[in-house]
């Protein structure tokens, strides 16, 4: 399997093995017009098995959702072929917009302008939940 | 600005200090028929409600305050489509204080985006009802004379019912306090519950299928009712319906000290025959209602006697 190396662009390493159509879903991925690759259960010596999703395109990266769906994923930036940042992530507090409730019997089923927003109500067990109706977010 | 939209919203001290207003308030109710005057309480119900709307209505003009409001959506302007936060953003200018019920889950969240009033849950959906805690727990501290050390049954439909799930919460945070969880296995109480208030802060319970078998341990029993809606089939709520009913024949095996609870409207969970017991205390629970609701008016407007 050969994947070319990015010029320009991200890599998002050490995603947990299988997270990573999540985090294509939800960072929007699909959407683009870039070249993406998603390499799936690649070996890794720390985590047994990992995912890996590089991108060839100078995009914007919410790095809030990155940190929702594996707090321990790595993001280096590369520029002219070179990496010339690693970005830390962290488990964001609150995330808008990214994820939608689906309790119908939620404020935000009927009130189509309100935002949806997710809080992180327990960082052990690292669960969000809807701030209007308290539903628990699944990945 | 104080709001109450969760019981947990609520601390201990202050929950106790709502008891003993609501206390004083029982003692001596001509202290306080003047010091909400000029005050408006509005009380907008974009759905149906006897007990609680006439409760807060009757807590406010007890208080020599005044009421506005509406009883049901189609009688306000949700009916032509507007917003929560539009509705709650007009009358925050017409009333000193809002108690809002609403079918959706966190509509009073969104109501306190806009408003510049204090806003009291007075039910959202089958999310919070902090009120019929407060309720709870005042009946609770005047029929048993504490809130800790009480073996609480809570009977029924646990899983949907919210009273039971925000009473649990709410008497989680007492000393000595143990539940017993009685209901079909159908309707038992979700495990996010469990696990939140009882199993993380090491409380003993036991779960039984069977009334009878644990009514003689119980301080208090909590009802609440077994609706048919809620079962997959006819076959599997006619069995199950009558072990939920508390019936004559169920008190004779219970302790004197037992106080039956229901946070109403009873349907046929609980035997007419059962309601002249001196242990039956769900009509002097709805009593209480207006008490704690009265003290909880008078600490959201700053009021102090």
């Amino acid at each position: 399997m050969n994947i070319d190396s990015i010029n320009t662009g991200f890599v998002i390493d050490h995603i947990g093995a299988g997270k990573a159509m999540a985090l294509y879903k939800l960072l929007g991925l699909d959407r683009l017009e870039c070249p993406v690759a998603m390499i799936m259960n690649a070996t890794s010596k720390r985590m047994g098995k990992k995912d890996i999703i590089k991108i060839d395109g100078d995009i914007d990266i919410d790095m809030d959702v990155i940190g929702y769906v594996d707090p321990n994923a790595t993001v280096n930036v590369i520029r002219e072929g070179k990496l010339v940042e690693k970005r830390d992530i962290t488990e964001p507090d609150e995330l808008k917009n990214v994820l939608f409730c689906k309790n119908p019997r939620c404020i935000t089923s009927t009130e189509q302008e309100l935002p949806h927003i997710f809080r992180l109500t327990d960082r052990k067990r690292r669960i969000y939940r809807c701030i209007y109706c308290d539903t628990k977010a699944n990945n | 600005m104080k709001n109450l939209i969760n019981i947990l919203d609520l601390s201990v001290e202050e929950i106790n200090q709502l008891i003993k207003v609501a206390d004083d308030i029982i003692a001596n109710p001509a202290k306080y028929n003047d010091v909400c005057r000029n005050k408006i309480l509005a009380t907008l119900f974009f759905e149906p409600s006897t007990r609680t709307r006439l409760s807060f209505e009757s807590a406010m003009l007890s208080l020599g305050g005044q009421v506005l409001g509406f009883s049901e959506a189609s009688s306000s302007s949700a009916a032509k489509g507007e917003s929560v936060a539009d509705t709650i953003a007009v009358v925050s200018t017409y009333a000193d204080i809002i108690a809002m019920r609403h079918p959706k889950e966190g509509a009073p969240h969104v109501a306190l985006t806009r408003s510049t009033v204090p806003i009291i849950n007075a039910g959202d959906g089958g999310h919070f009802h902090p009120t019929q805690t407060l309720t709870d727990l005042l009946t609770i501290s005047h029929e048993k004379g504490r809130l800790g050390n009480l073996k609480i049954g809570v009977c029924g439909d646990l899983k949907f019912g919210r009273t039971v799930h925000s009473l649990i919460a709410a008497m989680s945070r007492y000393p000595g306090v143990e539940f017993v969880l009685i209901s079909p296995v159908e309707l038992k109480l979700p495990s996010f519950v469990k696990q939140d208030y009882i199993k993380d802060k090491g409380i003993p319970y036991t779960q039984s299928t069977s009334l009878d078998d644990v009514i003689g341990d119980l301080d208090i029993l909590y009802m609440t009712r077994v609706q048919r809606e809620r079962f997959f089939n006819e076959e599997d709520y006619l069995r199950l319906k009558d072990s939920y009913i508390l019936t004559e024949e169920k008190m004779k095996k219970a302790s004197d000290e037992l106080i039956v609870m229901h946070p109403l409207p009873r349907v046929n969970e609980i035997s007419t025959a059962v309601d002249s017991d001196p242990r039956a205390c769900y009509f002097r629970q709805a009593r209480y209602g207006k008490f704690i609701r009265m003290a909880l008016i008078m600490d959201m407007l700053g009021v102090n006697v």
